[in-house]
This record gives structure tokens, C-alpha cells and sequence, in this order.
């Protein structure tokens, strides 16, 4: 597998579309919809070889797989990539989603098709590098630059308040990121490397210098998560960025902070992670409570979506920091299951925002009558995202669950009211959006889904129920991985705690 | 003793200087004869000697001292003359077009670039107080009258009176340093001074002399409190001085501090680190904080500069080989993102004249795209994101001084060159967010080369760093 590089293939194929995409000249409507079907198939081929990656890939190994090094910067750092049980799947949930952002987009968007396309494959090229780099400054680069497609995704063709909006995610995330990049300097100059496996299998950080790289990384990865209370920006970005971009927003980019503490933090800083542990149990449970509050009250879809997303997140955190296999694989089934769930969500609501214009609740009501498809796909998300057994929703939220409470029941038992609260303001908004009598006039004309939106839900809905029912699928895949990072993590706190005691005598 | 004087010194490492002085007076006769009409021509062979002066140095370099050791030519002075001889061969190059519109020519133009590219390079290979100060002068004295070059705009002249008033200040402050220095140290030429300079500690008097070098040098470079001048000029200036001004003047000032607080002063670099790292902090958080408000773009690229000045003192303040190797690499950087804002800042041009509010800007990316995608790569490379060349420049600048136990000034750094991006993300949310309020003029031919060679460098210098990254290894080593 090593001899064709599938991971650079894959990464980098997107950019083989924006080159044919750049060819495509004119403005008028074929023109247009060349490019949607450049940008369809490059997205659609780029999955199908995404698939060799899964293929090629075996699960009982803990290391990195497919790798490819090849020097960049001298010996400060290298094109390092490849990936593991962590990182592969993160792969595959991002070309799986691009095809169907592309196909949403097909229609509502029709301004500066061209710019729209090229910025969404430069963003999926930089989201699938941020999985498989394997080197900390070449994660930075993907990282960060992805912020510069979404920012203009955001900005030219968002909703109204797209300027705030898209001001607001940037530089918060941009000062969360110049945190992490101060502590990665400090990291190579402590190890001497950036190379994130010589980084997780032998340098060791001193006890005091991890706490603030510690810190350093989770300014970066809290904001982008976004944990509780830095995450204001993401329901004004969600409101205001278009129906794909959302589904990019919430499905792919929050997932890199949740994998930023499974691929540095925790590993790397097993200390301070055990030290602030509680910390981020205070801060996920904070955010599982209120922001599931905070939903029950939005008038705006998007925004209670947006809410629900967070409120997931603190799952996900929770689920890291609990250390144990059952929480982290939860947390990483939690982070895939999201992103089906929540991508589809937004996706639904961009049905309803491209007929309506809208997306206020009270514009809605009745769904049920005219629309019943749509009203099964949205119920059936709505339900994974509750967490109902049976769908891949219940999953996670369950693992992590039982990973904290192994760790602290009083965690868990406040998390469980989250689970509540979720089902409240989901049924709730379910409730209003698609059930009672249809008597709006303006909505008595809308038609159900077409031949496209069946084409985009339909996959989603299928492995919403597929890893519902069957989780092993992806636990499978993660197993090896988590297993080696728990046992490091726990070693290194045993020796850490030695090490400690020694160094306390020594240094007298 | 009689000999020593009559013997002819080594001109080979002086070569492209001399070149350019003898080419610089032709032309000025060239241009007194030939009056007006004559500056299409003075220009393009002012060009074409910068391009020659860096070819020699590119190709066939001579390494070593002349001129009983006041004149030092090594890969250092190469790589940062090559980057002079581009911003004043770009600067020239852009000044046609605007001349041509503007009703600006005057042959005396390239001509003084060109001598002020002389006093530039001799700045980069002082290695004597006397030779850096003749340097610096000759240079000023050439750029004073550039910037007050439109003599019959008003702006333009207080420009120009504003750069020579503060100017020969801050030129008196570097003379009197640099007394003080040989005062307490009894010798000019650098290898002396560091010989002298043996012990850790500087004596006072000699502190005192570092400190009002540097007041004169920071002058030079802007960087706070010695910046003043720079928005005011900036915007008064005709635009092309401006561009010019923006680029080689910054990198050979730059250029010199590195060799004088590294060569002779390199023993006692406890004394001036804490006043570099007292003008980086005060540079960049002025940079950030000031730019906010601005409207019109070239004071905005003043701020920025100031700003990015800050940044490149961050390595300086390291005193290390890794500090001067990300800080060459961040002057490459800056000359590569200045030269290409430039371009599009004179590509502003309406049918009424030239504009330079931001707002201007408005819908660009509807109007005229690829100049929009080029700019809007040069903001996202100045606010440092990366792959592009701005992310690069400051992360080794910055790991430089992590290294060097500075990390309360990297984190600073960091955090304004975050509130920066507010101000560079207002440029690029207004050309491509907003709504179009007028089209510019196409642009001129040497406006899209001088944008399309800086951006391509600035955009693709990832995937290809090996070149840039060591020569400026090389330059940086020949210093420690």
C-alpha cells in the first residue's frame, strides 16, 4: 500500500478538481453546472479511494498505517503522514459527507458557484491533512489554513449577519490555534522533534512544563469543539453559514478538537490531563445542562441544532478525559455518530430554509401532512439525535456514559439529565416543525423531497440505523488504538508519579 | 606606510556598488542633457543595472573585506543586498505606470532609488562605525528627497519635510551612540569593538551608546516609539515612493542592526536584549491596536509594517543563529507580501485618478477576481496563516525566541498578530464580502508581473522552501 501514497492520493485529489473547475469559463448556467458536476464526481471519486484506506487498513495494529514521510523544512519538520483506528475513520466521514454538501448546495446555491466549489475542495483537501498529518507543524498548517475556505464560505454565502459571524469564528479559533502553535515551538525545542509518533512513544514533557502546553493545546481544541463557555461563536457561524457549510461546521470541523485531545493532549500530557480531568468533567457537564437549556429556548432551527451540538460535545469531552476504553471509544463513536446525525440535521433543515427562506420555527407547522418523507428522515435523525437505542446516536452517548461513570458517578448522573433535556427540545422541536394541522398558506404548497434530497438523506439514514444496530463496525477499527493509548497513558502516569517523587529528591 | 596608502584596495567584493554608482552618474548626465523626455530610458537602464548589480551577486559572489576592513562582503550581505536590489528593482518598475497617469516623470527618480541602493548595500556591508554611518546617510540623503519628489503637492512636501526633520534626528542619535561606543571602547571597526568587549557586562557609558544606536536605527525601521513619521509618509508620499519606502529602506536598516548588535556587540548581548525586546512588544502591539481605526490603505500597510517590524525584532531579541536565520527568512517574507500589496494598491486607479480608502476595495472580488484572490492571499499570508510564506517567517522568528527563554514575548507576539488579523480580514471582507461600488482600470503589465511573482511566492513557497530556507541558513551562519 505504502508503494502509491493513498493518503497524499487522497488528500490532495480535491485539488485535481479545483484545476478542472479553474478550465470551466463562463458564467451562464451550463457553465454552472459543469462545475457542481466536477466538483460532485472529484468529491465522489475522492470517497470511493477513501475506501482503499479502510480497506487497506488493519485493525489489530495500534500503530500508524499507510505512512509516508518525506522531507519538507530541513530537519525542523517533515511531510510526515499516516493514520490509525483514531484518525481513519475521521478520514472516511469526511469525503462520505463532501459529495452530499456538494449535492445540497446543488441548487441553493447560485451565486459565485465557481469560488463555492474550489472553496469547498480546498477545505475537504485540508480537512482530511488535518487527520493524517503526522507531524505537528504540517497539522498546524491544515489546521489553520482550513479556516480560510470557511471563513469566506461563511462570509459570502451566509445568511445576513454572515460578516459578524464569520469575524467571530475566525478569530476566536485563530486565537485559540496561536496558543497551541506557541506550545508546539516549546514542545521542539523541549524534544527536539515534531514528530507526532517519536512524540507519543518516547519524549516524556516535565510535570510542570505540561500543564501549560497542556493548557496551550486546549485553548485551540476548547474553542474549536467548542466546549463551554467558548462556544458562542458556533451558533452565530451555524445560523449564518449555508446549509453545506454548516454540515462541514458541525460534522467535520468540530470533530478535529475532540481529536486534537485524543491525538496530543491525552497522550502526549497524561499528567495534566489527569490533573484537569475534573476540569473538563465541570465544563462538559456545564455545557450538557445549559446549552441543552439554552436550545429549548431558540426560535431560530439552526441555532437549536447549533446548541444540541455542543451539548453532544461535552459528551465527547467527558468521554475522552474519563481515560478508559469504554469512554474514549465511546467518545470517538459519539464524534462519527455526529457527524452523520447533525450533518443530516442541518441538511434537513436546508430542505425546508431552500423552499421557506426561513428558518424560524413558528414560520413552520404541519409538515407531516404535505412533506410525510421528510417528516420520517427528520424524525428519524431527531431520534438518533436523542440518542435512541437503535440508531448510532445511542451508542456513544451510552459508552461515554458508563466510561465516566467509572470514574465518577456524580458526572454521569448529571450528564443523564442531559439525555433528557436533549430529548425535550428535540421532540419539542420536532413537535412544532412537522406535527399539527397544517395551516400556514404558505406552507401548503411545498413539495415533498426530491429525487437529489431522497439521494442525500437516504445514505445517512441508513448508517444512522446501520451503526445503531451494529456499532462493532467502527468499535472494531478503534479498538487497537484506544487499548495502546490507555495502557501509554496509564504508564506514564505511573511512571510520571515516580518520576515526580525522584526528581523532588534529587533536585535537593 | 607609503605603499600601504598607494596600494590600489580589493575591489572585486565592491563590485556591483561601484557599478552602480558609475551608472547612477551616467545616467544623471543621461538626464540633465537629455531633459523630460529621457526618463523611459533612464528607467529601464536603472532597472537593468539593479538587475546586473543582483546578478553578480547572485552568481559570483566575492566574499571578503576591502577598504582595511571597513567593507565586509559575505553570504549575509548577499542575501539581504539580493533582496534590496528586488524591492528597488520592483519599486522602479512600479513607478512607470503611475508616472505615466500621473503626470510624475521625472528622471531624477530612478536615479535616486539607485543611489539610495547604493547607501543600502554599503549599510549591509559596514563593518566599521564610519562606513555604517556613510551608509545610512547617503541613503537618507536620497530618500528625502524621494519622498518629497511631487513637489507641487502639498502632502507630498510635508511628507518629505516630516522624513527629513525626524530623519536627521534620528541620524544625530546614531552618530552620537556610535561616539560613545568608541569611546568606551576605543576602537569603530566591529572586530575591534568586539575585542574590546571581552567581559559580560557593558560599562554605562557604552550602554548608553547602544541605546541611542538604536533609537537612530529603530527610527530608520519604525518600529515604536521612533515610528511617527511612518503613517504620515506613508500616505503623503506619491504611492510608488511609499512602495519603495515599505521595502529595501526597512530590510537594509534591518540588515545593518542585525550585523552591529551581533558582530561587535554580540559579548554583551544582555544590554540590548532587553531593549529590543522593550520596542519588538511596543512595534507589534502599536501595529495591531493603531491599524484598527485606519481607512485609508496605505496608512493601514504603515501600521502593518510597524507591526511586522515588531515581529522580526522577536528574532532579533533571541540573539541566535536560529533568531537571524527566521529572522532573514521573515524579511523575505515581508519584501515578498509588501512588493505584492503594493502592486494592487497602485492598481487602484479609477477613471477620476488613483484612490486608497479601503472602502475603494468594495466587491473587487466581483469586478476584477484574480486581483482579489492575489491580495486576499497576501492578507491571509500577513495575518500569518499559513501554508503561506507569512506563517513561516514568523513561526521561525518565534521559535527562535522560544528557544531563547522568551516566551512571555512569543505568546505577546502571537496575540497581536491575532488582533492584526482583524484589520487584514477588513480588507479581504470588504473585496470580497461587500457589494461593488466602481471598477478599477485594468491593470498595467509590470503591476500583474510584480503581483504575480510576489504572490506566487508568497502562495507556493511551501512547496518548494529548500532554496530560500538555505540561503538563509548560510546567511545567518556567516554571523555567528
Amino acid at each position: 500500500m505504502n508503494d502509491w501514497s493513498i493518503l497524499s492520493i487522497t488528500t490532495f485529489l480535491p485539488l485535481v478538481g479545483v484545476f478542472f473547475i479553474l478550465l470551466v469559463r463562463g458564467d451562464d448556467p451550463d457553465a454552472k453546472t459543469n462545475i457542481r458536476r466536477v466538483a460532485l464526481i472529484t468529491t465522489s471519486f475522492t470517497f470511493i479511494v477513501s475506501l482503499f484506506i479502510w480497506g487497506g487498513f488493519t485493525n489489530e495494529n495500534p500503530g500508524f498505517q499507510m505512512v509516508e514521510k518525506h522531507n519538507w523544512f530541513g530537519d525542523t519538520f517533515t511531510y510526515h503522514m499516516g493514520v490509525d483506528g483514531i484518525s481513519m475513520l475521521f478520514v472516511i466521514l469526511t469525503t462520505f459527507l463532501m459529495p452530499l454538501c456538494i449535492l445540497a448546495s446543488w441548487e441553493s446555491i447560485q451565486t459565485r458557484v465557481k469560488e463555492y466549489m474550489i472553496a469547498f475542495l480546498v477545505l475537504e483537501t485540508l480537512m482530511i491533512g488535518v487527520f493524517c498529518s503526522l507531524d505537528l507543524v504540517l497539522f498546524y498548517v491544515f489546521f489553520e489554513a482550513g479556516l480560510i475556505p470557511m471563513f469566506l464560505i461563511i462570509g459570502v454565502w451566509g445568511g445576513p449577519r454572515r460578516v459578524y459571524a464569520s469575524y467571530k469564528f475566525f478569530l476566536y479559533t485563530l486565537l485559540g490555534s496561536v496558543l497551541m502553535l506557541a506550545a508546539i515551538m516549546a514542545m521542539y525545542w523541549q524534544a527536539g522533534t515534531l514528530d507526532i509518533p517519536t512524540l507519543l512513544n518516547e519524549s516524556e514533557f516535565p510535570a510542570a512544563m505540561q500543564t501549560w502546553l497542556w493548557l496551550a493545546f486546549f485553548a485551540s481544541f476548547a474553542v474549536k469543539m467548542p466546549m463551554w463557555p467558548v462556544h458562542t461563536w458556533l451558533p452565530d457561524a451555524h445560523v449564518e453559514a449555508p446549509t453545506a457549510g454548516s454540515v462541514v461546521l458541525a460534522a467535520i470541523l468540530l470533530k478535529m478538537g475532540g481529536y486534537g485531545f485524543l491525538r496530543f493532549s491525552l497522550p502526549m500530557f497524561p499528567i495534566a490531563s489527569d490533573m484537569f480531568a475534573p476540569f473538563i468533567f465541570t465544563l462538559s457537564v456545564v455545557a450538557i445542562i445549559y446549552t441543552s437549556l439554552v436550545a429549548l429556548a431558540q426560535e431560530d432551527i439552526k441555532k437549536l441544532i447549533a446548541y444540541s451540538s455542543v451539548a453532544h460535545m461535552g459528551f465527547v469531552t467527558m468521554g475522552i478525559f474519563s481515560a478508559n476504553a469504554q469512554g474514549i471509544e465511546g467518545a470517538i463513536f459519539m464524534m462519527l455518530a455526529h457527524g452523520l446525525i447533525s450533518g443530516a440535521l442541518f441538511l434537513c433543515v436546508g430542505v425546508i430554509y431552500d423552499r421557506m427562506h426561513t428558518r424560524q420555527i413558528t414560520a413552520y407547522g404541519g409538515l407531516v401532512n404535505n412533506m410525510p418523507r421528510y417528516a420520517v428522515a427528520f424524525m428519524i435523525f431527531t431520534m438518533a439525535n436523542v440518542g435512541l437505542p437503535g440508531t448510532a446516536g445511542f451508542v456513544g452517548e451510552f459508552l461515554t456514559m458508563i466510561g465516566v461513570f467509572r470514574v465518577n458517578t456524580w458526572v454521569a448522573f448529571f450528564a443523564a439529565t442531559g439525555v433528557i433535556l436533549s430529548a425535550a427540545y428535540a421532540l419539542f422541536l420536532y413537535r412544532r416543525v412537522v406535527f399539527g394541522a397544517l395551516e400556514k398558506e404558505s406552507l401548503k404548497s411545498m413539495l415533498d423531497l426530491t429525487g437529489r434530497e431522497k439521494l442525500i438523506l437516504a445514505p445517512l439514514i441508513i448508517l444512522t440505523i446501520f451503526f445503531g444496530f451494529y456499532p462493532a463496525a467502527v468499535l472494531d477499527v478503534t479498538s487497537a488504538s484506544v487499548g495502546a493509548l490507555i495502557e501509554n497513558y496509564n504508564a506514564a502516569l505511573d511512571a510520571g508519579g515516580l518520576a515526580h517523587a525522584a526528581a523532588a529528591v534529587s533536585s535537593h | 606606510m607609503n605603499a600601504e596608502l598607494l596600494a590600489i584596495p580589493d575591489l572585486m567584493p565592491v563590485l556591483p556598488e561601484i557599478l552602480l554608482v558609475l551608472g547612477a552618474m551616467v545616467l544623471l548626465m543621461v538626464g540633465a542633457f537629455g531633459g523630460e523626455k529621457s526618463t523611459p530610458l533612464v528607467t529601464g537602464i536603472c532597472v537593468a543595472l539593479l538587475t546586473v548589480a543582483g546578478l553578480i551577486l547572485l552568481v559570483s559572489p566575492h566574499y571578503g573585506t576591502t577598504f582595511d576592513g571597513a567593507f565586509v562582503q559575505d553570504a549575509f550581505s548577499q542575501y539581504m543586498k539580493i533582496l534590496v536590489l528586488i524591492g528597488s528593482g520592483f519599486a522602479i518598475a512600479m513607478s512607470v505606470a503611475y508616472a505615466r497617469s500621473q503626470n510624475f516623470d521625472r528622471f531624477e527618480y530612478p536615479i535616486l532609488i539607485v543611489i539610495a541602493t547604493v547607501g543600502m548595500m554599503l549599510m549591509l556591508s559596514a563593518n566599521d562605525l564610519i562606513s555604517m554611518y556613510l551608509g545610512v546617510e547617503l541613503q537618507s540623503l536620497a530618500l528625502y528627497v524621494v519622498a518629497a519628489i511631487n513637489r507641487d503637492s502639498v502632502r507630498s512636501t510635508e511628507a518629505g519635510l516630516k522624513y527629513f526633520v525626524l530623519g536627521a534626528l534620528s541620524s544625530g542619535m546614531l552618530l552620537y551612540g556610535m561616539s560613545f561606543i568608541y569611546g568606551f571602547t576605543g576602537h569603530t571597526d566591529f572586530s575591534g569593538i568586539a575585542a574590546a568587549l571581552t567581559d559580560d557586562r557593558a560599562s554605562l557609558g557604552l550602554v548608553f551608546g547602544i541605546v541611542f544606536m538604536l533609537a537612530g536605527i529603530a527610527f530608520k525601521i519604525s518600529a515604536v516609539p521612533f515610528h511617527m513619521w511612518t503613517p504620515d509618509v506613508y500616505e503623503g508620499a506619491p504611492t510608488p515612493v511609499t512602495a519603495f519606502f515599505a521595502a529595501a529602506p526597512k530590510i537594509a536598516a534591518f540588515g545593518m542592526l542585525i550585523r552591529v548588535l551581533v558582530e561587535p556587540l554580540g559579548n554583551v548581548t544582555t544590554d540590548w536584549q532587553q531593549i529590543v525586546v522593550f520596542i519588538a512588544i511596543a512595534s507589534m502591539g502599536l501595529g495591531a491596536f493603531a491599524a484598527i481605526g485606519q481607512k485609508n490603505i496605505k496608512r493601514l500597510m504603515a501600521y502593518s509594517s510597524i507591526g511586522n517590524m515588531g515581529y522580526a525584532l522577536v528574532g532579533l531579541a533571541a540573539g541566535t543563529e536560529a533568531g537571524v536565520h527566521g529572522l532573514i527568512v521573515f524579511m523575505t517574507a515581508y519584501l515578498a507580501m509588501t512588493l505584492g500589496a503594493f502592486a494592487c494598491i497602485l492598481s487602484m486607479r479609477r477613471k477620476e485618478g488613483m484612490v486608497e480608502e479601503i472602502s475603494d476595495l468594495a466587491g473587487l472580488s466581483k469586478t476584477n477576481l484574480p486581483m482579489a484572490v492575489l491580495l486576499a492571499v497576501i492578507m491571509f499570508s500577513l495575518t500569518g496563516l499559513p501554508p503561506l510564506i507569512g506563517f513561516f517567517g514568523k513561526f521561525y522568528v518565534f521559535i527562535a525566541a522560544m528557544d531563547a527563554g522568551l516566551a512571555p514575548l512569543v505568546v505577546i507576539g502571537l496575540v497581536t498578530s491575532v488582533v492584526a488579523a482583524y484589520y487584514y480580514l477588513r480588507v479581504i471582507k470588504v473585496m470580497f464580502f461587500d457589494d461593488a461600488t466602481g471598477e478599477f482600470l485594468p491593470m498595467s503589465g509590470e503591476m500583474k508581473i510584480v503581483l504575480g511573482l510576489s504572490s506566487a511566492v508568497v502562495g507556493l513557497f511551501f512547496i518548494m522552501p529548500e532554496p530560500i530556507m538555505n540561503a538563509a541558513a548560510n546567511a545567518a551562519g556567516v554571523l555567528f
